[in-house]
C-alpha cells in the first residue's frame, strides 16, 4: 500500500517541478520539520542557547542561598511560589535546583546544544557532503530532543518540583518517592525525559558516524579530515556506546520506582518502616551510571578539542602542530574514557586494588590530555595572531583546560580523593575542566562559524566585552571554591551556617556568588549580540577567516545541498598556513598541489 | 583556482573519500552501529544479570533435595522443568530447547530470505520471510506459555519461615528464590521479547513491500538484509540470555 503512495506523491511533485523550476518547500519543511542539517544545526543552537539560560538561571538562584545564607529572599516569591517560606528557601527545592543545573548544562546544552548544533553543521559542510546520510533520522533526532526539552522543562513547573537526588540520579535516594519530594513525580519526568534524550542522541549519533564514513568528497582521506570531525566522530562514537548503558541504568531505576522490583534496592528503612525489597545493590547504579558519565564528560569536551584545534590554527596562520599526535590523543583519551569510569567510586567501599587500578588508568588519560595542550600552545608559538573573539575564547579554553587539568591529577588519586571527595574542590575542578572549558569552546564555535550559519558576523567589540567580563568571571567563581573544597566543605549543603568549621568562608562565598551573577549577566551580551548580529550584523563574505577548510568555499548562505555546482574536490590537507613560498597565507584544501609548485614541499612535488 | 579547471584527479585508496569504505550502504552502516549500541544496553543488563547473582548464595545441598528457598538462587532446571500438555513431568530445560531451536530455525529461514533476495527471486523472498515470521510469532507464543507458566507456578509453592505459602512470581515476591530471581527474568527475557516483537513487526512490514513489489522496483532487496541483520542480533543476544538464564 504505502508503494503506490509514494509513487503518487513523486509524480505530483515532478509535475509541480517542471511547472516553476525549482521546488519551493513550504514554511514547515523549511524551518520546523527541516531535513537540512544546517537547519537541524541552528534549531539545536538555539535550543542550547535557551537551556544555557535556564541552566544558568538555577545556578543564580543556588548561589544567592549560598552567598548570603542569613538573607530572606521574599523578592522570589512572584517567582518561586512556595518555594520560598518566610522568606527563606526551602531546603529540598536548593537540591533540586543543583540537580536541574547539572542536568541541564550537561546533557541539554553541552551535550545537545554542543554536539547537536556543531556536529550536525559541520560535519557535511567539512567533509564535503550535501547533507547527512539520513535528513529524516536527524530531523528526528532534534524532535525527540525537543519532546524531551519539553518534558524536563515541564517538570520544573510541577507541584513537587523537579528531580531532586543530583544530576546522577543515585538510588535509593532517587528510587523512594517518600525520601524527599524531588524523588515524586518529578524524578519521574527526569526517567522519561532522560530515555527520550539517550533515543535522540543514538539517531545523531549514528548519522554523525555513517556520515563521516561514507559521505566523504573525493580526497578527503582521514588525515585530510579537519580535526573538527575527528572530534565529532568520535564523540559520536563515545555516545552511541555509552548511553546505552545509561538507558539500561534509567529502565532498571523506573522498574524500582514504579513497579516494585529490587535491583538497586536493599534493607531499607524510611520513617521508620522496613521495605519489603531486598538483594539490590544501589552501588550497581553506579557502576552503569559512571559507565555512561564518564565517558560523558568526553561527549562534552572532544567536540571543544576539535573546534579549538580548528580556530587556534586559523587564527594562528599556522598549521596545526602534531596533526596525527591530535587525532591519536583524542583516539587515546575516548579509549581510556571507558575504563575510568570507577574513580567517580573511590569512597564506595571498593576494593582498594580495585581502586589503585581505577587510579593508575585515570593518570594516564593526563598524558594525552598534556600533549594536546602543548599542541595547542606550539601551534600558537611564533604564529602571526589574529585575536578575533573566536580566538580569545579558544585561547582561554587552553588555559581553562590546564587550571581544571592540574586538579584532575590530584582527584585521580584514590588516597588524595578520600579527602576531597564530594567538596567544592570537585566542583571547581570539573567546572573548569569540563564546564567552562567546554563553553568556551562554544561560544569559540559560535563567534567562528557564525558567518556561516547566519551570512554575517558578530560584533567583535561586543565579543570582546563578552570574552573578557566571562573570562574573569569564570576564574574568579571557580578559584576560590578550591580552597573552601581542600577546607573540607561539601557540595549539595543547603547551607553551611550550623558549622562552626566553615563560618570563615561567608564572605568568600559571598564573593563567588558576585562574581556568578557578573558572569550571567555577561551572557546577555553574547545573546544581544547574537540575536542583533542574525538580523543586522555586517555582511560576511565567503571566507571571512581566510580559512582552509571545504565550508568556506561554499556560498555566503549556502543552500540546501551546500554547493551549487559540484561538490568540490579535496587535495591536501586543512592546515597549509602560512607555507612558505605560497602566494597567500593560506592553501585551501581544494588546491590542487599542481597550482601551488613555488610552495610545495619535496614530499609533495610527487602530488603535483 | 576552481576545482572544475583542473584536471587532476585526487587520491582514489580505499578510505580516501567520495566512496563507501566499508562497502555498505550508509543504511547497512546504521544498523550495524545500532546494533553495536543495542548490543551495550543488552551487555549491561547481563552485567547485571551476573552482579546480582553473585550477590546471592548458591544452593550447596544434594541436587534431589533442592526445595525453593529465598536463602539461594534456584537452580535453573528445577524452575523450567514443564512442557505444556505434559502436566507434572519433570523435564528440564525441554520447552526453552525447543523455543531456542526454534528461534535458530528463524535464522535460518531470515538467511534463505536475504540469499533470494540476492538472486532477485521475489517468490523464494516471500516464502522464507512468511517462514521467518511465523517461527518469530511461535517463538513469542512459547514465551507467552512460560511465563505464565513461571507467573501462575505449581502446587506446592514455597514455604515461606511464617508458615505461609506462595506460589508463582511477580516483581515483588516468587516461590522460587529471592526476588531478584524474578525480577530480572521478567526484566530480561521481556526486553528481549520486545525487540523480537519489534523485529516481526518489521518483518510483517518488509513481507507486505515484497508482496507489492516494492523492492523489486527498487532493483534491490537491502532493506531485507537490515532487517535480517537486526533478527540475527536478536538471535544471537537470546544465546546469551539463554546461557545466562538456564544453563549456567
Amino acid at each position: 500500500m504505502s508503494s503506490t503512495d509514494i509513487s503518487i506523491h513523486k509524480e505530483v511533485h515532478h509535475a509541480h517541478d517542471e511547472h516553476d523550476h525549482h521546488h519551493d518547500l513550504n514554511f514547515f519543511e523549511k524551518y520546523i520539520f527541516s531535513q537540512d542539517h544546517k537547519v537541524i544545526a541552528k534549531q539545536f543552537l538555539f535550543a542550547g542557547i535557551f537551556w544555557g539560560f535556564v541552566g544558568g538561571f538555577l545556578s543564580i538562584l543556588f548561589r544567592l542561598q549560598l552567598g548570603w545564607p542569613e538573607a530572606t529572599f521574599s523578592f522570589l516569591e512572584p517567582l518561586l511560589g512556595k518555594w520560598v517560606e518566610n522568606g527563606k528557601l526551602d531546603p529540598e527545592f536548593y537540591l533540586a535546583l543543583v540537580t536541574m543545573h547539572g542536568t541541564i548544562m550537561v546533557f541539554f546544552v553541552l551535550t545537545a546544544g554542543l554536539s547537536g548544533t556543531f556536529s550536525n553543521f559541520l560535519i557535511p559542510l567539512q567533509i564535503g557532503a550535501r547533507d547527512m546520510a539520513s535528513g529524516f533520522m536527524n530531523m528526528l533526532s532534534f524532535w525527540i530532543f525537543f519532546l524531551s526539552s519539553i518534558v524536563m522543562f515541564a517538570s520544573l513547573f510541577i507541584e513537587t518540583g523537579p528531580a531532586g537526588g543530583g544530576w546522577t540520579v543515585y538510588p535509593p535516594l532517587s528510587a523512594l518517592p517518600q525520601a524527599i519530594s524531588g524523588s515524586g513525580l518529578g524524578m519521574t519526568l527526569w526517567l522519561v525525559s532522560m530515555a527520550l534524550f539517550i533515543v535522540s542522541q543514538l539517531l545523531g549519533g549514528v548519522n554523525y558516524i555513517t556520515t563521516v564514513i561514507n559521505l566523504r568528497t573525493k580526497g578527503m582521506s582521514m588525515t585530510k579530515l579537519p580535526l573538527t570531525i575527528w572530534a565529532f566522530f568520535l564523540t559520536a562514537i563515545l555516545g552511541l556506546l555509552s548511553f546505552p548503558v545509561l538507558f539500561s541504568a534509567a529502565l532498571l531505576l523506573i522498574f524500582d520506582r514504579s513497579f516494585g522490583t529490587s535491583f538497586y534496592l536493599s534493607d531499607i528503612f524510611i520513617a521508620g518502616e522496613a521495605l519489603s525489597n531486598t538483594g539490590g545493590s544501589p552501588i550497581l547504579f553506579q557502576h552503569l551510571f559512571w559507565f555512561l558519565g564518564h565517558p560523558e564528560v568526553y561527549i562534552v569536551i572532544l567536540p571543544t578539542f576539535g573546534i579549538v584545534s580548528e580556530v587556534i590554527a586559523t587564527n594562528s596562520r599556522k598549521p596545526i602542530f602534531g596533526y596525527r599526535a591530535m587525532i591519536g590523543s583524542m583516539l587515546g583519551i575516548s579509549l581510556l574514557s571507558f575504563v575510568v569510569w570507577a574513580h567517580h567510586m573511590f569512597v564506595t567501599g571498593m576494593n582498594p586494588f580495585l581502586g589503585s587500578v581505577f587510579m593508575f588508568l585515570t593518570l594516564i588519560i593526563a598524558v594525552p590530555s598534556a600533549v594536546k595542550v602543548f599542541n595547542w600552545i606550539a601551534t600558537l608559538w611564533r604564529g602571526n595572531i589574529r585575536f578575533t573573539s573566536a580566538m580569545m575564547f579558544a585561547v582561554a579554553f587552553v588555559s581553562l583546560f590546564i587550571s581544571g587539568g592540574l586538579t584532575g591529577i590530584i582527584l585521580g588519586n584514590s588516597s588524595l580523593d578520600i579527602q576531597l571527595h564530594d567538596t567544592y574542590f570537585v566542583i571547581a575542578h570539573f567546572h573548569l575542566v569540563m564546564g567552562a572549558a567546554a563553553f568556551f569552546g562554544m561560544f569559540c564555535g559560535i563567534y567562528h562559524w557564525f558567518p556561516k550559519m547566519f551570512g554575517r558576523m558578530m560584533d567583535e567589540k561586543l565579543g570582546y566585552v563578552h570574552f573578557w567580563l566571562t573570562f574573569t568571571a569564570v576564574y574568579l567563581v571557580f578559584m576560590p571554591m578550591h580552597y573552601i573544597g581542600i577546607a573540607g566543605f561539601p557540595r549539595r549543603y543547603y547551607s553551611w551556617t550550623g558549622f562552626e568549621a566553615f563560618n570563615t568562608f561567608t564572605d568568600l562565598n559571598t564573593f563567588i556568588s558576585l562574581a556568578a551573577i557578573l558572569g550571567f549577566t555577561a551572557q546577555f551580551i553574547f545573546l544581544f549580540n547574537f540575536i542583533y548580529s542574525i538580523f543586522k550584523g555586517r555582511r560576511a563574505t565567503e571566507n571571512p577567516w581566510h580559512s582552509n577548510t571545504i565550508e568556506w568555499t561554499t556560498p555566503v548562505n549556502p543552500g540546501h545541498g551546500n554547493w551549487p555546482g559540484e561538490i568540490p574536490t579535496v587535495y591536501r590537507w586543512p592546515y597549509d598556513y602560512s607555507k612558505p613560498g605560497a602566494a597567500e597565507d593560506f592553501i585551501p584544501q581544494t588546491v590542487p598541489f599542481s597550482q601551488t609548485q613555488s610552495s610545495n614541499l619535496p614530499q609533495e612535488k610527487d602530488f603535483e | 583556482m576552481s576545482t572544475s579547471t583542473t584536471l587532476e584527479a585526487p587520491n582514489s585508496g580505499t578510505w580516501d573519500g567520495g566512496n563507501e569504505p566499508l562497502k555498505a550502504s550508509y543504511g547497512k552502516l546504521m544498523m550495524w552501529f545500532f546494533l553495536l549500541s543495542d548490543a551495550f544496553t543488552f551487555g549491561s543488563f547481563l552485567i547485571v544479570y551476573g552482579l546480582s547473582r553473585h550477590k546471592h548464595l548458591p544452593y550447596t545441598g544434594e541436587a534431589d533435595a533442592f526445595t525453593f528457598s529465598t536463602q539461594w538462587w534456584p537452580i535453573p532446571e528445577k524452575v523450567f522443568n514443564a512442557f505444556p500438555g505434559f502436566h507434572g513431568v519433570d523435564l528440564p530445560l525441554a520447552f526453552v530447547a525447543l523455543m531456542t531451536m526454534i528461534l535458530i530455525l528463524s535464522s535460518v529461514t531470515m538467511v534463505l530470505s536475504v540469499e533470494a533476495g540476492h538472486r532477485m527471486d521475489k517468490e523464494a523472498v516471500q516464502k522464507w520471510l512468511l517462514w521467518t515470521i511465523l517461527f518469530g510469532s511461535i517463538f513469542l507464543g512459547c514465551q507467552a506459555w512460560e511465563w505464565s507458566h513461571f507467573i501462575t507456578g505449581t502446587e506446592e509453592g514455597m514455604l515461606l519461615a511464617d508458615g505461609t505459602r506462595v506460589f508463582g512470581a511477580n516483581l515483588t515476591i516468587n516461590q522460587y528464590g529471592p526476588p531478584l530471581f524474578a525480577d530480572l527474568f521478567f526484566f530480561i527475557t521481556g526486553f528481549h521479547g520486545t525487540h523480537v516483537l519489534s523485529g516481526v513487526v518489521l518483518l510483517i512490514m518488509i513481507f507486505i513491500n515484497t508482496v507489492n513489489g516494492v523492492y523489486q522496483k527498487r532493483g534491490h532487496y537491502e532493506m531485507v538484509e537490515k532487517v535480517g541483520l537486526y533478527w540475527h542480533f536478536v538471535d544471537l543476544v537470546w544465546v546469551f540470555v539463554f546461557t545466562f538464564f538456564y544453563l549456567i
